[in-house]
């Protein structure tokens, strides 16, 4: 690794400064991604501004017909909330089933999300249910909040604190793992709430994860499993590696689809 | 004995590997230790034209850049390949100079240019990329048919083509006369997938340079310490042998990857000298990926001929072997005699014909790997025998079983004579164990649920025990592959064995001390196994190609049985008895039909004592031996593998896997279980996930973890093992070896599972779910019509 | 340089490290504990799993300076006297062949134990299986490691 300067804030103004303060500085959450890509020295931040002992950023919270999860919190413990899993039991599933257990002991949703893997979790979560990420300058409607693959709306000095899930009425995620990385090559998260059905497809996009409108509308007039069969998912705009074609890629999605909607019930 | 041959003795080395104080290359720091980094070339092909290490020499804590020109100066040798092969037209095989650092021309991305040391491994790795290289990026060859194609890049300048040989085996005329009298000819082409080895330790080199003493060691991660040493003495120039002292400690798996003596441990060693310093080198899995020497990648195109009954007439093989940019050191001998000469497999085949082009390419070099040239073979025999009774409509096993060879020995036409086996045995055994007669109901069960359920066989051969050393080098090896031994018994009774094979996880600390509990009748706590330091034991060849059992233990057994001899000499004497009445067991030696006896300790002091030997003894009680085996051994036996598919994915599961080996006799089943599994699970690895892979200009794309897919405890069953013994006559232990015997004849068994729950043989390895929804999506596509 | 307290196996430990140094650097090059093995830069093979505050974490994967005040257990620290029942179970069932994955395997045995308990799960074989995605064998097989950790559930 490249020499870097740790910092530890306790607040979220203090890991503000520090990142304005470095040259070239980067937000530590759980490092699962990050420290492995200094190793590999595919990234070299000046400084590393740890967010995990801000105040609050870790905590879990219901009101109001949502769930709100503190940026610094770990997959084990999004998994493990008898709050989440009982509210978006989709959500808790899906982060019980990131990276690996000693992964997810470390891993935040914070760090996932800013980092917008095009393969990552989340972020079908996030778009799947409509959520608000909550940052240290404002709150990103998960619409405008993606932005191409490990592209965010995220400015340079802004820090997520939080992400706000509506509660939903059904939701569910399946994914079919990359057999190597085991990261999503196709991952389809579907929810049915207030603001009516919405599904996120996360990697197999070229472009990061995105919503199917397909998909949306087939579920939007059944919420059914057999609903999908009649969609016609594209390979168009999907990626083609050594894993998946995308004409490959274009079926698992219809099929995680209906795994998903299968669960939700 | 409860601790003798057999007997399924728990390991005496578990308890420093379970509880942290295992001592592997990268435990060893030495004083004021000092860190290597390579510079490699991230081009598959390239010329170096120029190289500035300023930037990284001004770094403070760098201690030095040395680069392949400086070596090559200082008369540090070239690579050396130690089996030659003559082409079929009697010419000598022909390959491209292996410098161990890049001196003109950099062949494979990871290709070593220059090695940094510096105080701190993180301080080598950066300065490494300070090291300014200037290439000049040259057209790469890199698929092996390609390779071989006019026009193609020419990765030597001496090797015309890329064709390192074009040989042969068997007699082409008499398979063509047995395919053109055939009723039935199977056509397959096979692509036999690149693999990576994988041993979770990464490789690592720690150089020490004793300059008062003019004297090297070398910690090493290393199958063959001794092996190591003569060839970095004879052939790199590093130092005199017994200016070199090489220690393999404990190793984290080898699988034939930690055989070779790779340019980093001979960099290490002269940067050492050169730099005065202790130097450590420590692969990061990338450079595993990059530089560990890679396996299998064939390919091939088939024809076996039947005749009306379902006899096997004629069987043609055309083969291209990928040896990489480099013949690294058994490369040559994989695709040829461990390869072409298991054409047969188990079968009675009147014709059979073998050819291989080997090639240079823009890759890592590839080498022996677990089983090395046997997976190759068996795959191809196995697939072709399934696909064969699916196009005569006949079952598999009754297609097998009507050509298995049934008498032993049995030469084949392809050079190798066959010891012992029982085919039919094992595919019985394997049967009941598989419950195959239940299987319709179980694929009808699947079929409910909308699974597609396949089940599928290998009965395979293998030829272990690595090697005749006449026979060896009658084929071209440059080294003899018989192996030593050596058995101390201490003053006070206790035993050492000395070997020179080499245990990284084959359990040989506890199943070689387990030959003297049984010839002595000894508890096995007072026997010890030495291995794996040049100077502490005997030269020997080393562990690789299932040979520690037939070959090393061989050894083991001769020098025991000289012990005894010697001990009955000295009790028949000190008792006053005859020598041929003297019985040894329980761990004392007494006269029979009489009370008299000596305790082993008693004995032990006896022999050093020296007050009362036999006229004209030597005193002590130390024994050496070598055994060169007269033949190989041939382990065989029979996998079912029986999978279930989900069509709507392509992903499949094992539901069952079923081994039934014969492996002769076995020292330790628990151990022998473990090596199967352990087998097996590679075998699926190569059948289901596993691929290396380049892009067109020799980009390495499966670098890492997160792109090559390595087996996890989810992807694999647990397995049924079970055993069917016909001992080997090779050996007076009558052992055959069980190392490579599951990665050996796992893969066929998988994908002829496979193909038969989605009614097509249109798939290749690595049967991943893509590639099985895309062979069933093919099989549905309606046939054009004509 | 940043100076960090880490207990580790019970006991305190100190030291001045630079902020790059990691966890299964620390542990063995700083405390020379070399029980925690690295195989991997992509934290997927699992040798260098250790608890930290009794969670399986990827030593190779978490900054020694971000766990300031943290208990650290190792392979090291599992024997007390006698084996752990979790190496015991390994001993037994044959579940090591090389040893170099057996601390991670060891480590994230216990933890996937002690979280089904607390969850009152059970951990049967397929669960075992799939807790096991973040350690790679290449020797065993797996099939000794899953009946040694399901051996070891019954006694722990």
């Amino acid at each position: 690794m490249h020499p870097t300067k740790y910092h530890k804030p306790s607040s979220v103004s203090d890991a503000v400064a520090a990142l304005a303060g470095a040259d070239d500085g980067k937000l530590l959450a759980g490092g699962q991604t990050l420290l492995p890509t200094m190793k590999q020295h595919l990234a070299a931040p000046s400084d590393l501004v740890d967010v995990r002992s801000i105040d609050g950023m870790s905590e879990i919270t219901v009101g109001n017909g949502t769930v709100t999860v503190g940026a610094a919190t770990t997959h084990a413990e999004v998994a493990a909330s008898a709050e989440v899993r009982q509210h978006i039991p989709g959500l808790a599933s899906l982060a019980g089933g990131i990276g690996d257990p000693a992964v997810r002991h470390m891993g935040t949703i914070g760090g996932s999300l800013a980092n917008n893997d095009p393969a990552a979790d989340y972020p079908a979560a996030v778009l799947g249910l409509g959520a608000s990420v909550i940052t240290s300058k404002r709150e990103i409607a998960a619409d405008d909040f993606f932005d191409g693959m490990f592209t965010t709306a995220l400015e340079d000095d802004e820090i997520i604190t939080a992400v706000r899930f509506p509660v939903p009425e059904a939701s569910a995620y399946a994914k079919f793992d990359n057999p190597a990385s085991r990261y999503a090559m196709a991952g389809v998260f579907v929810s049915r709430g207030a603001s009516g059905v919405r599904v996120a497809v996360t990697g197999a996009g070229d472009d990061g994860v995105m919503r199917h409108d397909g998909l949306e509308a087939a579920l939007s007039s059944s919420f059914t499993a057999d609903a999908c069969d009649g969609v016609e998912v594209s390979a168009d705009g999907l990626l083609s590696d050594i894993h998946a074609s995308a004409a490959y890629r274009a079926n698992l999605v219809k099929q995680m689809a209906k795994t998903a909607v299968a669960a939700a019930g | 004995m409860s601790d003798g041959i057999g007997a399924r003795v728990q390991r005496v080395e578990d308890k420093r590997f379970l509880t942290g104080k295992g001592k592997y290359t990268d435990d060893i720091r030495m004083e004021n230790q000092a860190y290597a980094a390579f510079v490699r070339s991230p081009h598959g092909s390239a010329r170096v034209r120029g190289i500035d290490a300023s930037a990284a020499m001004a770094m403070e804590g760098v201690v030095g850049v040395l680069t392949g020109p400086e070596m090559k100066e200082d008369g540090i040798g070239d690579i050396i390949t130690g089996w030659s092969i003559t082409s079929k037209d009697g010419s000598p095989m022909q390959c491209g100079v292996w410098n161990p650092m890049v001196t003109e021309l950099a062949r494979y991305v990871g290709d070593a240019v220059a090695i940094v040391v510096a105080d701190t491994q993180d301080l080598a790795r950066i300065a490494a990329e300070a090291v300014v290289v200037d290439y000049e990026i040259l057209p790469a060859a890199v698929n092996l048919v390609d390779a071989l194609k006019d026009g193609a890049h020419q990765v030597h300048g001496n090797v015309p083509g890329n064709l390192i040989f074009d040989w042969e085996v068997g007699d082409e005329a008499a398979a063509d006369e047995g395919l053109a009298k055939a009723t039935h000819v199977t056509e397959l082409d096979i692509v036999n997938n690149r693999l990576s080895p994988n041993a979770i330790e990464p490789r690592s080199a720690v150089a020490i340079f004793n300059e008062a003493e003019d004297h090297y060691t070398l910690y090493s991660t290393s199958q063959n310490p001794h092996v190591a040493r003569l060839v970095l003495s004879a052939f790199y120039n590093v130092a005199p042998e017994h200016k070199l002292r090489v220690i393999a400690p404990d190793v984290g798996g080898g699988f034939g990857s930690k055989i070779y003596i790779y340019p980093e441990e001979i960099a290490c060693l002269w940067a050492s000298m050169k730099l005065n310093r202790s130097v450590k080198w420590t692969a990061m899995r990338t450079e595993s990926f990059m530089t560990d020497a890679h396996a299998r990648d064939h390919v091939t195109k088939a024809r076996m001929g039947f005749d009306a009954d379902g006899k096997i007439t004629g069987f043609k093989i055309d083969t291209i072997a990928n040896i990489g940019a480099y013949v690294s050191l058994f490369a040559t001998a994989t695709p040829t005699y461990l390869y072409g000469t298991l054409a047969t497999g188990t079968y009675a085949i009147p014709g059979v014909y073998c050819n291989v082009k080997a090639v240079h390419t823009n890759t890592a070099p590839v080498d022996a790997y677990r089983g090395a040239g046997r997976p190759e073979a068996t795959y191809l025999i196995e697939r072709m025998i399934e696909v064969s009774a699916r196009q005569l409509g006949m079952d598999p096993a009754e297609l097998r079983r009507k050509n298995f060879i049934r008498e032993f020995p049995y030469q084949t036409p392809v050079l190798l004579q066959y010891d012992s086996g029982d085919f039919d045995a094992c595919l019985t055994k394997a049967q009941a164990l598989a419950d195959v007669a239940g299987f319709p109901a179980r694929k009808a069960e699947a079929a409910a649920r909308g699974k597609l359920r396949g089940l599928g066989y290998s009965t395979f051969i293998e030829a272990c025990g690595l090697a005749p050393s006449a026979a060896a080098g009658s084929l071209g090896s440059a080294v003899g592959l018989w192996e030593s031994a050596e058995v101390r018994v201490n003053p006070v009774g206790t035993i050492e064995i000395l070997t020179g094979c080499h245990s990284h996880g084959q359990g040989h600390a506890t199943t070689f001390c387990q030959l003297a509990a049984e010839k002595f009748g000894v508890p096995i706590e007072n026997v010890k196994l030495v291995h794996g330091d040049t100077d502490t034991s005997q030269f020997g060849m080393g562990t690789y190609g299932s040979r520690s059992g037939p070959v090393g233990m061989s050894a083991v057994l001769k020098a025991l049985e000289k012990v005894e001899a010697k001990v009955k000499k000295i009790v028949a004497h000190q008792l006053e008895a005859s020598e041929e009445d003297i019985v040894i067991e329980n761990g004392e030696a007494s006269v029979a039909g009489t009370d008299k006896k000596m305790a082993w300790h008693e004995i032990g002091l006896a022999a050093y004592i020296a007050h009362n030997l036999p006229e004209g003894m030597e005193p002590g009680l130390k024994e050496t031996s070598f055994f060169d085996p007269v033949n190989f051994s041939f382990p065989s036996g029979c996998f079912i593998c029986e999978v279930e598919v989900d069509p709507d994915t392509g992903k499949t599961d094992i539901i069952q896997f079923v081994s039934a080996d014969d492996f002769g006799v076995i020292i330790n089943p628990m151990i022998v279980e473990g090596q199967v599994h352990g087998g097996v699970t590679q075998g699926i690895g190569q059948a289901l996930t596993e691929r290396v892979v380049y892009d067109e200009s020799g980009q390495l794309v499966t670098g890492s973890y997160m792109d090559y897919t390595m087996p996890r405890a989810d992807d694999v069953p647990s397995y049924k093992v079970t055993h069917s013994s016909t001992p080997s006559p090779t050996n007076p232990l009558g052992v055959k070896g069980c190392g490579e015997a599951g990665a050996i004849g796992s893969p066929p068994a998988v994908i002829n599972a496979i193909t038969d729950a989605i009614g097509t043989d249109d798939l290749q390895m690595p049967a991943t779910p893509e590639a099985v929804w895309t062979a069933l999506q093919a099989a549905k596509m309606p046939m054009a019509a004509e | 340089m940043t100076q960090v307290a880490i207990t580790v196996n019970g006991k305190a430990t100190s030291r001045d490290v630079p902020d790059t140094t990691l966890l299964s650097d620390y542990l063995r090059e700083d405390l020379r504990l070399t029980g925690t093995h690295v195989g991997c830069d992509t934290s997927q093979c699992g040798a260098c799993v250790v608890l930290i505050d009794g969670k399986a974490v990827k030593a190779c994967t978490a900054l020694a300076v971000s766990l300031d005040g943290s208990k650290v257990t190792t392979v090291e620290g599992l024997a007390n006297g006698a084996l752990h029942p979790m190496q015991a179970a390994f001993k037994e069932h044959h579940g090591l062949q090389c040893g170099f994955c057996t601390p991670g395997m060891i480590m994230s045995g216990i933890d996937m134990i002690n979280r089904y308990k607390a969850e009152g799960r059970t951990l049967d074989e397929a669960a075992i299986r799939h807790e096991l995605e973040g350690n790679i064998c290449r020797c065993t097989g797996y099939h000794n490691i899953v009946k040694a950790i399901g051996d070891a559930a019954a006694k722990m």
